[in-house]
């Protein structure tokens, strides 16, 4: 950060700069390293682990995480925390397989099976609306958001139960003769051997990223993370900011229980089950600060594949699964021990 | 000068003293090389005007943190305080003007908090009930140990923090503004357990804006003033005049109010209104207050904290509510507009905390300066970054941050730039009347004078500018208009050709009482 000259003002002639900083420079890319070797070390502990197909394959895993990871970015970049997307993500899976069995109107005697874009719509509009309660019990009910989002992800969760009494939905096909068939599209098919759902990723972090530093909203998230007292008196709407990150969690939780019941071709009211930590700590490898104000869509990706990339490696290479819950831990507090030191040296003068 | 502490204090007279004590954070020079002697039971007065380092000077005598150059001796020797508690131990206690109790527990557990008596089976509750008892009838005060402190007034809480003090058994006791939340039968109290303490050994620095009230109670009076020490004397020779004279000073010249043009038409105009406290207290913080400002003229608000200052600006500027009364900018009722739209149609706030309310701080210079103008640079969905650039420039330029660019971090900016910032980011909305509070809190003298310049330029353009000081010789600078308010009321108006005795009299300060 210091490294910037005050003689040009664009942002390029910095990245020459700071390679003369080898530490810095590890510091700041330190999501990106990890990626690489983890990729290294996977690679030599197993002839299947580097190559085209596996990493389409774990890539398609980690876009589950990726959307909830961008969602969470939001939230935690506005100081905030969504414990809720998990159960969202279940719950949304759980109504679009509801909405696909047919909906029986018993008034009218009849048995709706909406098509797939509609399922899809009214799943995305169901996560924006959970989102929406979040970001209404914070903004303008001054729940502290770990409470809120806490109490949303057990009621969401408990709706998903009880929609299905516990039991999961299999039959997502859909038929050809109700024109509601190709909601599997979303978790199988692949434009050009890349998985529909890694495209999906792809595209929301690219729009989700360009929001973030290109628009007068990113602008706002960003000031009223930092500072919402200073962003509003500076004529922020930092509410209306609030309501919005929650809701866009929401969708992007929406998404994930989409692409996910999909992949499985099944919806089952107990999927996501602590997902929101995964995000969370995808968030946290990015180098975002959990105080609200810093991070970036770049590092969240990086943070979502390492996550991804190790766990599925040390599937691979047959490590147990107990195994890999204490290695995403130590990853965890690594990272965020990482953070400490890299925000506290921020201030120094330049 | 008389009476200048000598190098070498005399260890018998001399308790505590600060030989060449400065404390900078970062580029701001809190205090500039201090000598000052505390004598053994004695009453030690510190006078000067907000952000002069009193409270920095407290500070360091108390151990709550290091001096940058300088040394402390104690009992003539040299010391280094490597904490409060360290120099607790050592006999020196500090009354902070901000209360340091914990609201939900009771007296006794405050007064005894982490240094509970301890027994092998757990804490003697018994015995610091007694000792608390004992304590609370030497201060002659009827409060019940077991009362939790969230149930006592501001004066009683007050009390309990004295008699935290005492238990410790200080030789050095520091109050800072000991007095401002007590009613006067208590300020009589306070100062009958002073006159007792010292008659015991215990040496007193006693801290007020309260210029008569610690008259009658000092020994010596030592004045600061911009980190400076400025004068030093005992109490036989001194008068408030020459308090008031050092405290002030009368040599920096920070401009005078811009002439040759004639005022517009009333671009703010407030009337009858009234804010109340934020805790719900149910008083009135700003009181059925009237007030107008031209296009082109400069208001300057005197007053001591408290006086309602900052809630009126907070809630012509849209973040608090009023309870009554209108605010009408260039005729219009700006009341239902949220603050984003008050800054669109030309008002807007300089906040007092400029830390707190004024900076993003994970946020670079160039985007603190255009974040209150995001929607001039917005193109369609996405911002301009050329058009936002230009601003930025503009703004460093017109402001004179000195800065290494807009990609600098805004920590890397001194004190005064910083504030330069807030103020640029404010003028890059281009407002129509603009209230600056304290727009002078915590920045050196230099700083202040290009501040005040470049209001007095935009007032010269037709800017209506109203700002508040805690510093008369800012109110004697560029302000056409002098609005002294105390309790939320406006209790008196001055031109610029008032005295600083009449401007702090009018406040409340008591001089010519």
């Amino acid at each position: 950060m210091s490294a910037l000259s005050s003689s040009s003002k664009s942002s390029r002639s910095g990245l020459f700069c700071e390679g003369f900083d080898l530490g810095r420079l590890l510091l700041e890319g330190r999501a990106f390293f990890a990626l690489i070797a983890i990729i290294v070390i996977f690679s030599m502990l197993s002839p299947f682990y580097f190559s085209v197909s596996n990493f389409l394959t774990m890539s398609s895993h980690v876009a589950i995480f990726g959307f909830l990871a961008i969602g969470m970015l939001l939230v935690i970049l506005n100081g905030g925390i969504d414990l809720s997307v998990g159960s969202t993500l279940g719950l949304c899976g759980v109504v679009a397989g509801w909405l696909m069995q047919g909906v029986t109107v018993e008034a009218a005697g009849v048995i709706l099976y909406p098509p797939v874009w509609a399922v899809v719509l009214l799943t995305l509009v169901l996560g924006a609306f959970v989102g929406a309660i979040n970001g209404v019990l914070i903004a303008y009910f001054k729940v502290p958001a770990f409470v809120a989002t806490l109490g949303v992800m057990y009621v969401a969760r408990g709706v998903a139960l009880l929609m299905t009494n516990g039991l999961t939905f299999n039959n997502l096909a859909g038929k050809p003769e109700l024109g509601n068939t190709g909601f599997d599209w979303l978790g199988f098919n692949r434009i050009a051997n890349v998985p529909i759902g890694v495209i999906i990723l792809a595209v929301l972090a690219i729009s989700v990223g360009l929001m973030l530093s290109r628009s007068s909203f990113g602008r706002w998230l960003y000031a009223s993370g930092g500072n919402a007292r200073a962003a509003e008196l500076s004529g922020v709407p930092v509410k209306r900011v609030q309501i919005a990150v929650y809701m866009m969690s929401g969708v992007c939780a929406a998404i994930a229980g989409l692409v996910l019941s999909s992949q499985l071709t099944s919806a089952g009211p107990t999927a996501g089950t602590t997902y929101e930590l995964t995000a969370i700590a995808a968030v946290v490898i990015g180098g975002a600060a959990l105080t609200g104000g810093r991070g970036t869509i770049r590092g969240t990706m990086l943070g979502a594949f390492v996550i991804g990339f190790l766990s599925d490696g040390l599937v691979i290479i047959g490590v147990s699964a107990y195994w890999q819950t204490v290695f995403t831990g130590a990853v965890i507090v690594l990272a965020v021990l990482l953070n400490s030191i890299q925000y506290k040296a921020k201030p120094k003068k330049s | 000068m008389n009476d200048i502490p000598q190098a070498n204090p005399d260890t018998q007279e001399v308790v505590l003293a600060a030989r060449n004590v400065a404390k900078s954070y970062g580029s701001v020079h809190a205090l500039k090389g201090v000598n000052f002697d505390i004598h053994r039971g004695q009453v030690t007065t510190l006078f000067g005007e907000n952000g002069a380092g009193k409270s920095t000077l407290m500070k360091v005598l108390s151990g709550v943190i290091q001096p940058t150059t300088g040394k402390i001796m104690l009992d003539g020797q040299p010391v280094s305080f490597t904490s409060s508690s360290h120099a607790q131990s050592l006999g020196i206690s500090i009354i902070h003007q901000e209360l340091s109790l914990a609201p939900n527990m009771t007296v006794r557990d405050n007064i005894f908090l982490g240094r509970e008596i301890r027994t092998p089976t757990g804490v003697d509750y018994a015995e610091e009930e007694r000792l608390t008892r004992l304590l609370m009838e030497e201060l002659e005060e009827d409060i019940d140990p077991l009362t939790p402190v969230e149930e006592l007034r501001l004066g009683q809480q007050q009390i309990v923090e004295i008699a935290r003090a005492l238990s410790v058994k200080s030789r050095i006791l520091i109050m800072d503004e000991p007095t401002s939340a007590l009613s006067a039968t208590e300020v009589e109290v306070l100062f009958k357990v002073i006159r007792d303490l010292t008659s015991r050994g215990v040496s007193i620095v006693y801290i007020s804006h309260h210029l008569e009230e610690a008259l009658t109670i000092t020994d010596h009076a030592v004045v600061l003033r911009d980190g400076n020490m400025t004068a030093y004397a005992p109490r036989a020779e001194i008068d408030l005049e020459w308090i008031v004279r050092n405290m002030v000073g009368e040599n920096f010249d920070l401009g005078s109010p811009p002439e040759g043009y004639d005022f517009g038409a009333p671009a703010l105009s407030i009337q009858n209104l009234t804010v109340m406290d934020e805790a719900g207290a149910g008083f009135a913080v700003v009181d059925n207050l009237s007030l107008d400002i031209k296009a082109g003229e400069i208001v300057c608000i005197y007053g001591l904290m408290g006086a309602g200052r900052t809630e009126l600006m907070e809630t012509v500027a849209g973040r608090l509510s009023k309870a009554g009364g209108e605010v009408r900018l260039h005729g219009h009722e700006v009341s239902h507009l949220t603050i984003a739209q008050r800054i669109e149609s030309g008002l807007c706030l300089v906040p007092e905390d400029r830390q707190r309310d004024g900076l993003v701080q994970t946020m670079s210079v160039g985007q603190n300066l255009s974040l209150a103008s995001i929607r001039k640079f917005t193109r369609g969905i996405f911002t301009s970054r050329k058009d936002e650039n230009q601003l930025i420039e503009d703004s460093i330029r017109d402001v004179t941050v000195k800065t290494d660019g807009g990609d600098a971090a805004i920590g890397s900016l001194s004190g005064g730039n910083q504030q330069k910032v807030v103020i640029g980011k404010m003028l890059a909305t281009h407002p129509t009347v603009i209230m600056l509070d304290e727009p002078s809190r915590g920045i050196d003298i230099g700083a202040k004078a290009e501040v005040f310049r470049l209001l007095a330029e935009r007032a010269r353009d037709g800017l209506a500018v109203l700002y508040s000081t805690s510093e008369v010789s800012e109110c004697l600078s560029i302000a056409h208009r002098i609005i002294v308010m105390h309790k939320g009321h406006i209790s008196a108006e001055f031109g610029p050709d008032a005295t600083k005795e009449q401007i702090m009299a009018a406040s409340g300060e008591s001089v010519a009482a």
